[in-house]
């Protein structure tokens, strides 16, 4: 073999080859030794020298043509005249590799199936492998008979070969062949070898897995007694209760079961279980609330386990922990400290930034000297990692700001990935809106930190924070020049957002305005459409002199999401109006486009950080501010609702039933301009009953609220949601906004047989349930909305459109109980950062805007003194309306 | 918020990969498109010996995938896995391709004698995965599947005739000679 490997790169080469009798596999070669494999009788000693060499050059990546593979399919299978066990096991091996490439492979097929059925023990197994390879769903019928035959073989390693190749093929259109061998699946469930359990439970879970009552009955049969022997098998069942669980979580059903069975896990002898079991629990807790007690003391023996990968479990859980839950770890932090020395990188990083969500004040200095010792050798994934508990340390300990400034910013400058930077600026972001006094230093580091920035992305990022935070410091001329170097020097985007920064500067400054107006002339002239009209647009509206003109359209952003003005612009489009477009016909953004929109978003990147590259936790936020829109999708179906207008506000599911009554129902509120609609969503979790003409009588002592006509939901299956609708009409005159409604479902009860489903009798009987009461609240009548200047437009309201009321509040004994009592219960927005009272004084002002319903403005400011006994407060309220501001009087 | 629902899944494994001392592939067997072309595969191979052949400790997160690894004199076995994965099950595949391994090789646990006996390796790691779904984790239980003649057992008989004994004596008489 050494011909035509020797004297290419000298010696290094012949030490390689001496160790690698296989070096440098060439296929012209090869195919050309493989015509021994032609030899009548089969050499065997030669041809497996030369069947594994073909092997060895596939596994090196070597493309093969479909010509070139199908000369080798065909060569190897000659092999199958050789009894030698070896040898043949090799040309299975060789069949599986070449079928993908290779032509006309069918052809192997009888040959296949008569060692699938053959004598020979040992090659059933793997001709059962290779023959699901190979076949497509119009032959699977033909093969099916043994198929059956061999799931349910003595052989274990027969039966398993049937069962993981049959999971192959129902991944694809052979699912339907599949789910017809059921029962052999089912009895294969029964096998002693504990391998064959666990392929078998998989098959049967896969089958089965879109039938929730059929899930369920599998679990309950699994779940109870030592059945499963197969640690892999409990491992699996462990997936499917969890998975199950969060399923029925979502339908307000638990199961208590289910979680006894995951507990009892915990105590199982093999630690692969046990982790499943921690691991599963962990993950659970969002939906479920249940104690992390029992799960947390098993990841904290797992810490000081011997081998590096329970170490590595333990630790990569508990920081999952504490990203939400840092109180539940601190119970390890003596075990994490053990582990920050691991000579395994991976545990010893997971190790810090776990302590740094959960430990004190005193141990961050020594915790974040550590990391930076070894912050170069670690990958970008940790360093994410490391930024994001830097983050939450800044939020957590505001003071120790300064230190944690100069790490971020020495980090900013070194080198790294476009995740790593996005998540420090991120950051410094979060740090500059949150904190005031670190306001100064962040800005200062972020306009560095675009002085040299090859990610557009971040730059206008940046640009727009120091266009919302930048005129509010204290010498905001110097943050000019950082931004008018962007305008010289960058691409269009940036430009434009330079621009629009630039612009706010003038708008808020008196003093830089004439300055800000040369310079916006300047970028007039750029050669790019966008920048140009954006610096055209901002001139002349700072040239008109009325800060009404700043405010509305330099300061203020956009109140509605992006998504929703494009839908209400479309639908104007396509039906043909005579009047104007009005922004106000749009629903207005549930979540106004600042901080707090973006904290969610974060904390779903650092959910990525943490799982690596699963995770769907970014869908979630862009799932909520497209929430509103889905009901407007919804509505549009529904003439009735459809007809009262756009859409104002919803809100949050309300339960109003325990989550394992019979009847589970929740409640969605919908405000119109003048209606308030109740979605109630319904589940039937009785499977022997069919309800139908379901509705929901609402009713109310107060005469001012006029219940206008239910949409019913025909029939109510089990398990399946059903929706039924209630209209009310709001009093005219705005006065009474809140109130109280009893509600009680009402339907026609027929019994069914609970497996089929069908109707006993046509004979149905009335009956109904009591629910909780609805309450309707001020927050259910008002939008939040953003003011950026609160000052000036309190004052353009004047006095004469105020209201006001001075309260004693004696249930509060903190400031920060009664204000975030009150921003709840007006669901408006709190401004400039008033909804946080600031340790250790005795009186604070609360300033909220909201949108109340008809679309009035509306401003609120709060003054809250803390007294002897209690909180007093005085409220003053203006708005367009004074109705409305006696309305929000009155609900107090 | 909550985390998104994990679907039960049974394909464990990503890949397995045995390299020597200089990073070289010997055996590669990757069962998912986490890598579509041999460009990517090699890249990753490169990083993770980069990584690993001097790291202590046995598991470790790159790109995103976990990877557990063990090394003894000139090879290096790691098994890959995503990021979710019950890193404890990835251990016992580890072990028992190691263990399997080492019962082929004997005493002589080194690159050459590897290479030599390449044809039982594939045997081997086609025994302990098939398409990412765990086979089997019994490292005794893999070698005899593999009909791989360790020095502490005898292949089987079973109910062969008289003849197949024969031929099969045959076989063994040649396979001592050859060594």
């Amino acid at each position: 073999m050494a011909y035509y490997n020797t004297g290419k790169r000298g010696e290094k080469k012949d030490d390689e080859s001496a160790g690698n009798r296989y070096a440098n596999p060439d296929r012209s070669v090869a195919l050309q030794k493989a015509r021994i494999f032609n030899d009548t009788p089969i050499n065997v000693s030669k041809c497996i020298p030369v069947a594994t060499e073909i092997l060895y050059m596939l596994n090196q990546g070597e493309q093969l043509t479909a010509k070139e593979a199908t000369n080798f399919f065909f060569a190897i299978t000659k092999l199958f005249q050789s009894p030698n066990p070896t040898l043949r096991r090799l040309v299975f091996l060789g069949i599986k590799e070449l079928c993908s490439v290779a032509e006309d492979v069918l052809i192997v097929t009888s040959s296949l199936m008569k060692d699938m059925t053959g004598k020979e023990e040992s090659f059933r197994a793997p001709a059962i492998r290779a023959l699901c390879r190979i076949v497509d769903p119009s032959m699977l019928q033909s093969i099916e008979r043994y198929m059956k035959q061999a799931i349910v073989d003595k052989s274990p390693s027969v039966a398993s070969a049937a069962l993981y190749s049959s999971l192959q093929l129902a991944r694809g259109p052979g699912i339907e062949i599949v789910k017809r061998w059921g029962n052999e699946i089912q009895e294969a469930t029964n096998s002693d070898n504990p391998m064959v359990q666990y392929h078998a439970l998989g098959l049967l879970y896969l089958i089965r897995k879109s039938d929730r009552s059929a899930v369920n009955k599998l679990i309950a049969k699994f779940t109870t007694g030592r059945y499963l022997k197969s640690p892999l098998a409990v491992c699996l069942l462990i997936q499917i209760v969890a998975k199950i669980i969060q399923e029925e979580s979502t339908l307000g059903i638990t199961t208590a079961s289910h979680f006894d069975f995951l507990e009892t896990c915990l105590r199982h002898k093999n630690e692969m279980v046990v982790y499943e079991g921690a691991h599963a629990l962990v993950n659970l807790r969002h939906s479920t609330g249940r104690d992390l007690g029992p799960a947390i003391s098993v990841l904290q023996l797992f810490c000081s386990s011997a081998k590096p990968t329970i170490r590595y479990t333990a630790v990569r859980t508990l920081s999952q922990v504490a990203m939400t839950h840092p109180a539940a770890v601190t119970a390890c932090n003596m075990d994490l400290e053990n582990l920050i020395t691991d000579s395994n990188r991976s545990i010893a990083t997971l190790a810090i930034t776990t302590l740094l969500k959960t430990g004190n004040e005193s141990n961050v200095d020594r915790l974040m000297k550590q990391i930076t010792s070894f912050m170069s050798d670690i990958s970008d994934e940790f360093k994410v990692v490391v930024v994001q508990a830097v983050k939450a340390l800044c939020l957590k300990f505001p003071k120790k700001h300064s230190l944690m400034m100069t790490y971020l910013a020495t980090m900013l400058r070194e080198e790294g990935g476009y995740e790593f930077k996005k998540a420090l600026v991120d950051t410094l972001i979060t740090i500059v809106e949150d904190n005031v006094d670190a306001k100064e230093t962040g800005l200062t580091h972020l306009c560095e930190f675009i002085e040299d920035c090859e990610h557009v992305n971040l730059a206008v990022r940046i640009l727009a924070l120091l266009g919302r935070e930048g005129p509010k410091t204290r010498h905001p001329s110097k943050y000019i020049r950082y931004i008018y170097n962007r305008v010289i020097l960058e691409n269009a985007s940036v430009r434009a957002a330079a621009v629009t920064a630039m612009a706010k500067f003038g708008a808020f400054n008196e003093e830089l305005r004439p300055n800000i107006m040369v310079l916006l002339k300047r970028c007039m002239m750029d050669q790019d459409d966008e920048v140009r009209d954006r610096a055209t647009y901002y001139f002349y509206v700072l040239d008109s002199h009325q800060a009404a003109l700043y405010n509305q359209f330099i300061l203020t952003p956009l109140q509605v999401s992006i998504v929703s003005l494009e839908r209400a612009l479309q639908t104007y489009l396509t039906t043909p109006a005579e009047e104007p477009f009005d922004l106000r016909s749009v629903p207005i953004a549930a979540e106004p486009l600042t901080v707090e929109e973006k904290r969610p978003r974060s904390e779903a990147r650092e959910e990525r950080a943490q799982t690596g590259a699963g995770g769907g936790g970014a869908k979630d936020s862009a799932k909520a501010t497209t929430l509103l829109d889905s009901y407007v999708e919804q509505f549009k179906n529904i003439p009735q609702i459809a007809a009262l207008g756009p859409l104002f506000k919803s809100s949050a599911p309300i339960q109003l039933t325990e989550s394992e009554t019979e009847y589970v129902v929740t409640c969605i509120k919908h405000t119109f301009a003048q209606d308030i609609v109740f979605q109630f969503d319904c589940i039937n979790t009785l499977n022997d009953q069919i309800l139908e003409n379901v509705f929901v009588n609402v009713e109310s002592q107060d005469p001012a609220f006029v219940i206008n006509g239910t949409i019913h939901c025909p029939k109510l299956e089990c398990n399946v949601k059903g929706t039924t609708y209630t209209r009310i009409c709001l009093p005219k005159d705005d006065s009474g906004a809140t109130g109280t409604f009893g509600c009680t479902l009402k339907f026609l009860v027929k019994d069914c047989d609970p497996a089929t489903g069908e109707v006993d009798s046509e004979e149905g009987y009335e009956d109904e349930y009591v629910l909780e009461d609805i309450e309707v609240t001020l927050a259910d009548h008002m939008q939040r909305t953003i003011v950026p200047n609160f000052g000036s437009a309190w004052e353009e309201f004047g006095e004469e459109n105020e209201n006001t009321g001075t309260y004693a509040l004696n249930q509060y004994k903190k400031l920060q109980d009664a204000v975030d009592n009150f921003v709840t219960f007006f669901g408006m927005q709190p401004l400039d950062r008033t909804e946080k009272v600031p340790d250790d004084k005795n009186s604070h002002l609360l300033v909220m805007s909201g949108v109340f319903r008809g679309n009035f403005n509306v401003l609120v400011r709060c003054k809250f003194i803390l007294a002897e006994n209690g909180v007093a407060m005085q409220l003053q309220v203006r708005s367009d309306d004074p109705d409305i501001n006696q309305a929000i009087i009155e609900s107090m | 918020m909550d985390f998104p629902a994990m679907e039960p899944n049974m394909y464990t494994v990503k890949a397995m990969l045995i390299m020597d001392s200089d990073g070289n592939r010997l055996i590669a067997k990757y069962y998912d498109d986490t890598f579509t072309t041999s460009k990517e595969q090699k890249g990753f191979e490169k990083s993770l010996f980069a990584k690993t052949s001097k790291a202590s400790g046995e598991i470790i997160l790159l790109d995103g995938l976990t990877c557990l690894y063990k090394s003894n004199v000139d090879l290096f076995f790691y098994v890959i896995g995503g990021s979710s994965v019950n890193e404890l099950m990835l251990v016992q595949v580890l072990t028992c391709l190691y263990e399997s391994v080492q019962k082929v090789l004997g005493k002589s646990f080194e690159k050459k004698v590897f290479m030599d006996n390449l044809d039982s390796i594939f045997l081997i790691v086609d025994e302990i995965v098939d398409n990412g779904i765990i086979v089997e984790l019994d490292s005794s239980a893999v070698t005899q599947r593999a009909a791989i003649r360790t020095d502490d057992q005898q292949s089987p008989m079973g109910e062969q005739t008289v003849a197949s004994v024969l031929l099969a004596a045959k076989e063994q008489l040649k396979w001592s000679l050859l060594k």
